[in-house]
């Protein structure tokens, strides 16, 4: 494949960001702008706001989901390419040995996922 | 003609014609009407269009939606105290680009051959002129790849939304879409695997193609009678990724206001909504493509349709042009059918819990695609 395969989505790109850029601008063009300190408080129930939610903690649970993520993805990363040359193997008759060697792979990440849930981490509670 | 104006009418055509086209029509019949029609209601049924007073048009809420957009370019762009004015604007874009990009590698048809074309006893079909890609943006041959590569981007915007608002609820908002998003990311990447390996390949078009083969001379190979469980679970994850129907935790109203769209307003708050409907169409293309067999006809080849061995003369001729049509036509119908779904289920079940979509996600799913992938592999390696 060349470069110059890719000029459709260059055309694509530029087509795109102009017209997320007029929309952007049309917001900032058209339209009253009388800000007052009420219009300008960040929304918290029509109270004043308490604190700042960049100080705000938040449960950890999202950093495990994340961590969870990456191992798990990457799994996936590494078993498309092996799908997409599954059909090569099964003709060529090495199909069982083909099927093996992902075997071995998706249980040892299959008994990392056992171990995971055992010890809580995609409990909800 | 040049190959760049040809590229640019494509785009204009797909992206701005059919894709925007239908994400307002969705806006307009089913957050409108359907959902007035579910919940017994008559919906917008006044307003007259620029005044003309046809009850048609009335009945069809046409006027509210053309308000509705006007409305949105006219109202005031609010930034709040203390949000970083940068990634605040930039946000919008990152939702509403990846909507967009996505599209670059959906067939609509079949490449369009100038010469004739015969059908091989295996369902190919050989031409014997020029090929060309007039259906599709951009041929691709990692095509899925680059779709999940890009839709994945749109974690980002709803991520830095939550963040750049300072706001409560924007933040809580943010972590709940971009948590549920990479969950439910891990159970389309498996369910694909699954498809891909029956499939052998990534390239969009090549995989639709493969649909038109024919199982035991009856039944077309769509993916959905190859891979059932694949399809399940990427249509449910699917509607969790556009963060719709009942797994609309993250912009739960009752919650946390408007979760990270909360501190938006103008056309901002159109561009995110639009981007989100966008990616609800983008959805229902992917279903039909890779499980209902997306541009195909079931028993329509390049030159008839054939109801037994396709070589031969066609047991009903059919002219190319014709053929096109029914093939453009197929894949359009298939895709708004699975946008309508969404919207009857979006309609129609109740809000999730926060840890049921967890527990979904990664208790149920997850093990099932690892099955389904091994179970495939086995099956397909016996027979």
């Amino acid at each position: 494949m060349q470069i110059a395969d890719y000029s459709a989505l260059m055309i694509f790109l530029v087509i795109a960001l102009v017209v997320a850029g007029v929309i952007t601008l049309l917001a900032n063009q058209f339209g009253p702008k009388n800000r007052t300190r009420q219009k300008a408080m960040p929304y918290e129930a029509g109270s004043d706001p308490i604190g700042s939610p960049k100080q705000t903690r938040f449960s950890v649970k999202f950093y495990m989901i994340a961590i969870s993520f990456i191992l798990f993805d990457l799994e996936t990363i590494f078993v498309i390419p092996w799908a997409v040359a599954w059909k090569q193997n099964d003709v060529m008759g090495h199909g069982l040995y083909a099927f093996g060697v992902m075997f071995v792979f998706v249980s040892i990440l299959t008994i990392g996922l056992v171990y995971e849930w055992k010890q809580g981490g995609l409990e909800w509670d | 003609m040049p190959e760049w104006i040809i590229t640019i009418v494509k785009i204009l055509v797909i992206v701005f014609g059919f894709v925007m086209g239908v994400a307002s029509l969705l806006t307009l019949v089913g957050d409108r009407k359907q959902s007035a029609k579910i919940q017994n209601r008559i919906g917008p049924n006044r307003a007259t269009l620029f005044g003309l007073d046809i009850q048609f048009f009335k009945n069809l809420g046409i006027s509210h939606f053309i308000a509705d957009g006007i409305k949105m370019v006219l109202k005031e762009n609010t930034i709040p105290n203390g949000a970083n004015k940068f990634l605040h604007g930039l946000a919008p874009s990152l939702v509403f680009l990846p909507g967009l990009f996505g599209w670059a590698v959906i067939p609509f048809m079949d490449t369009y051959c100038t010469g004739d074309i015969t059908v091989l006893a295996n369902y190919q079909e050989v031409c014997s002129g020029e090929e060309k890609r007039y259906f599709q943006i951009m041929h691709m041959e990692v095509g899925l790849l680059y779709a999940f590569a890009i839709t994945a981007i749109s974690v980002y915007g709803a991520a830095i939304a939550g963040w750049a608002s300072n706001n409560k609820y924007s933040l809580i908002g943010g972590l709940r879409s971009s948590a549920q998003m990479i969950s439910y990311e891990v159970a389309i990447g498996l369910s694909l695997a699954g498809v891909i390996l029956v499939y052998g390949t990534l390239d969009l078009n090549e995989m639709v193609r493969m649909q038109g083969h024919q199982m035991w001379g009856i039944v077309p190979m769509w993916g959905v009678f190859v891979q059932p469980v694949a399809f399940f679970m990427f249509f449910l994850a699917g509607m969790a990724e556009t963060k719709r129907a009942p797994f609309d935790v993250p912009e739960g109203e009752s919650e946390i206001v408007a979760g990270y769209i909360t501190e938006y307003s103008s056309m901002k708050f159109g561009v995110m909504q639009l981007g989100e409907y966008a990616a609800t169409v983008f959805i229902g293309s992917l279903v039909a493509i890779m499980f209902f067999g997306g541009w195909q006809v079931p028993f329509l080849y390049g030159d008839g349709f054939h109801f037994g061995t396709p070589t031969g003369t066609p047991d009903v001729a059919v002219p190319y042009a014709l053929i096109v049509l029914l093939r453009i036509g197929s894949m359009v119908i298939k895709t708004l059918f699975f946008v309508w779904l969404q919207f009857m289920m979006r309609w129609t079940l109740p809000r999730f819990r926060y840890d049921q979509i967890m527990t979904l996600g990664w208790k149920i799913l997850l093990p099932l695609g690892l099955a389904n992938l091994v179970i495939t592999a086995l099956l397909s390696a016996i027979f």
